[in-house]
């Protein structure tokens, strides 16, 4: 495998021959080596007894790598909050990569890295995987598809259905990190603070809060649409209404700074390391005590409560500084392309 | 961490009492009293803020026509358009006019035919694409009152004395103070005080507003745009209207100088001079629009690329035109999110970031 600082993904890595098992082995199989994934089966087999819980991701986030993370920390973190969002152990993960040729060889090894340090980090590991190489032109650097299963505890019914008037909406942090650090790469701008994804798997944290309170309602990740987009979401599925207090969201000053100057609602950018929880009302405060010790749920903030409808669809309302209310409404179509 | 310039003018506490400050003036008024916001920006953030719901039932405040995609009529969008659609053309915009209906299409439906649509954040970003293309024509459609226009006709001076000749504008810009002497003027107008936009003002300075506090007696309050701005500056206005004043109040102190921006105001009256323009809701406003010097004829995509837009209406059962002299609320048009929304919308007032139905449709209760 040539070590050349300069050498790239050519179309023959994905060609099947020698220098694909090349490609797998010593950056692949090193990497993410596991009892699994050594055996380089055509499929992964292992015994799994319960109630599974199965989600797929794909990320073409651009750029690949940002503050904070890059494509493959974030190809973990997408697929195993998914499944802890569930309420579910993340255990097993497969990962696709489709890869334009000429990508710097250096990149690879870095993004995969990222994954493997992550996939630890997570507590699961990567059992199976494929990698094709495109033309030129025909991807963009890298695009990686990641799908997970997850083991769901007895005793937990986690579902967008579930939230119950009274109960309370507690988000675990900052809010609006990922979306405002990848805008404002994307557009090239610099400032004299440093923006950050949040990026980071979450499957200890919500242990953790299932350990407070097996009985948690609602557990969602404000990826794409950012949290209005979720409070949105939920309302509509369990058929309430949501109010918040605007004063209460949490935001790093830099991320406010950058949304203020550039025009943003934080509330529909995307988060990659963050959850907001539906949790009864009694449950709440140990709920709400266990996340704070966690450390991604060190900012935790009780945002709001859910209530019964009272027009003629389900609404998410703010309560402003004024103390007067708004509707937070469903970000419509203009999506940061290529967030995630 | 609180932000400094910020947070001070949004603090719960500090907003609270100014609104408790605005009830206990507004109960000396006579009668109720009707405010025209003339911004857009001053729309959407009295919206967002929930202020409609807040302040006193005494006080109505409506709408004006302070949003310059809105005011835009459709022959000017048609025209634009059609430039848009022609071969080795570069159409560049702000992000805004991009879902903005047209008689035929929008643009973004004129990009999927083919046209080359570029949304840009400056009109800099349009030169540069100028530059890197000598191939193509860059025409930037130049939409927006004189916060946008010096700017606009800073691009044009560099284009001039940079022989960058592929580089054009259609110039639908519009100036505030012949729009709020047309409305005064207008017969049955029920307003009883306007709150004047922030950042126009920056440029064209308070005195502009002489003709509607003299003439036609309106009191005028020059306002910021955060919650506690507006409500500092409904207060204003409601202690002129009770003592029959009608003065000229700058309340954004920290953004406008009380000579506004001579150096800006030269940089427009160097590449603009004044021309009649259609202001959809208000017809022909003479003298209300920019229109590009001889001088820099090279440069003037209207001169260079005359199109045949007479097949241009405004859309059936569009409200926008009262909306946009406030003497219909977004409510009052049938098609308010029953056929016409942010997603498909059916007349600007709908899909403009500055646009009233917009505001309502995202933020009211």
């Amino acid at each position: 495998m040539s070590k050349q600082p300069d050498s790239r993904i050519l179309l023959a890595h994905g060609s099947g021959g020698r220098l694909t098992h090349e490609l797998i082995e010593q950056v692949f199989g090193k990497t993410l080596a596991n009892p699994i994934l050594d055996r380089m089966d055509d499929a992964a087999t292992f015994d799994i007894e319960g109630r599974l819980a199965f989600t797929t991701d794909s990320h073409v986030v651009s750029p690949i790598f940002f503050p904070g993370g890059d494509i493959g920390r974030l190809s973990l973190t997408g697929t195993v909050n998914d499944l802890a969002m569930m309420g579910a152990k993340p255990l097993y993960i497969s990962a696709g990569f489709i890869i334009e040729e000429g990508l710097p060889f250096a990149d690879l090894e870095t993004i995969v890295a990222s994954m493997g340090d992550t996939a630890h980090e997570a507590g699961v590991q990567v059992v199976a995987g494929d990698t094709k190489v495109v033309e030129r032109g025909a991807a963009d650097g890298i695009f990686i598809t990641t799908s997970g299963i997850g083991l769901i505890p007895p005793g937990v019914q986690i579902s967008a259905t579930g939230a119950m008037p009274g109960d309370a909406i507690i988000v675990s942090g900052a809010i609006g990190d990922h979306g405002a650090t990848i805008l404002s790469k994307r557009e090239g701008m610099d400032f004299d603070v440093e923006l950050q994804s949040d990026c980071a798997p979450l499957g200890g944290l919500v242990a953790d809060m299932l350990a407070a309170a097996p009985g948690i309602h609602v557990l969602r990740d404000p990826t794409r649409g950012g949290v209005a987009a979720t409070l949105n979401e939920i309302a509509a599925s369990s058929e309430v209404d949501i109010e918040i207090e605007e004063e209460r969201i949490p935001y790093r000053a830099e991320v406010r700074a950058v949304c203020e100057l550039l025009g943003l609602d934080p509330m529909v950018l995307a988060n990659e390391g963050k959850l907001v929880a539906f949790v009864a009302a009694e449950d709440a405060g140990q709920v709400f005590e266990a996340m704070k010790k966690n450390r991604y749920g060190s900012l935790a903030t009780k945002i709001g409560r859910v209530r019964k409808i009272e027009s003629s669809r389900p609404r998410v309302y703010a309560r402003t500084v004024l103390g007067s209310r708004r509707i937070l409404s469903m970000p419509t179509g203009e999506q940061l392309p290529r967030i995630c | 961490m609180p932000l400094p310039f910020l947070d001070d003018f949004r603090q719960g506490q500090h907003v609270r009492a100014l609104l408790e400050q605005l009830a206990e003036h507004a109960a000396t008024l006579e009668r109720p009293a009707r405010i025209m916001e003339v911004c857009g920006t001053h729309t959407m953030a009295i919206s967002r803020h929930g202020i409609r719901q807040a302040i006193p039932e005494s006080l109505a405040l409506i709408s004006g026509p302070g949003c310059p995609v809105c005011v835009t009529a459709n022959a000017d969008i048609d025209a634009f358009i059609e430039i848009a659609l022609l071969p080795n053309v570069i159409a560049t915009t702000f992000g805004d006019m991009l879902r903005v209906p047209g008689t035929r299409m929008g643009l973004a439906q004129a990009r999927g035919q083919g046209a080359r649509v570029q949304i840009v954040y400056s009109t800099l970003d349009a030169l540069k694409l100028a530059r890197e293309n000598p191939d193509a024509t860059v025409i930037f459609f130049g939409i927006g009152f004189e916060t946008t226009a010096p700017t606009v006709a800073a691009a044009l001076v560099e284009a001039h004395e940079s022989n960058i000749d592929n580089f054009m504008v259609l110039s639908a810009h519009k100036v505030v103070p012949p729009a709020l002497a047309a409305l005064c003027a207008t017969p049955g107008l029920a307003v009883d005080a306007f709150l004047c936009p922030g950042h126009v003002t920056a440029i064209i300075g308070p005195e502009a507003y002489r003709q509607v506090v003299d003439d036609f007696g309106i009191p005028c309050v020059i306002a910021g745009f955060e919650p506690a701005d507006i409500l500092q500056s409904l207060t204003m206005l409601v202690d002129q209207i009770a003592a029959g004043r009608s003065e000229v109040e700058l309340q954004y102190s920290r953004g406008v100088r009380p000579e506004g921006n001579p150096t800006a105001m030269a940089m427009i009256d160097r590449v603009f001079e004044p021309c009649d323009a259609e202001w959809r809701g208000l017809g022909v406003i003479p003298g209300s629009g920019l229109a590009i010097r001889e001088e820099f004829a090279a440069h003037d995509a209207a001169r260079r690329f005359p199109v045949d837009v007479s097949y241009s209406r405004e859309p059936a059962g569009c409200l926008c035109g009262a909306i946009l002299t406030g003497i219909k609320s977004p409510r009052d048009c049938p098609l308010f999110s029953r056929g016409c929304t942010p997603d498909h919308p059916i007349g600007p007032c709908m899909v403009s970031s500055e646009g009233t139905c917009a505001a309502y449709f995202q933020y009211e209760i």
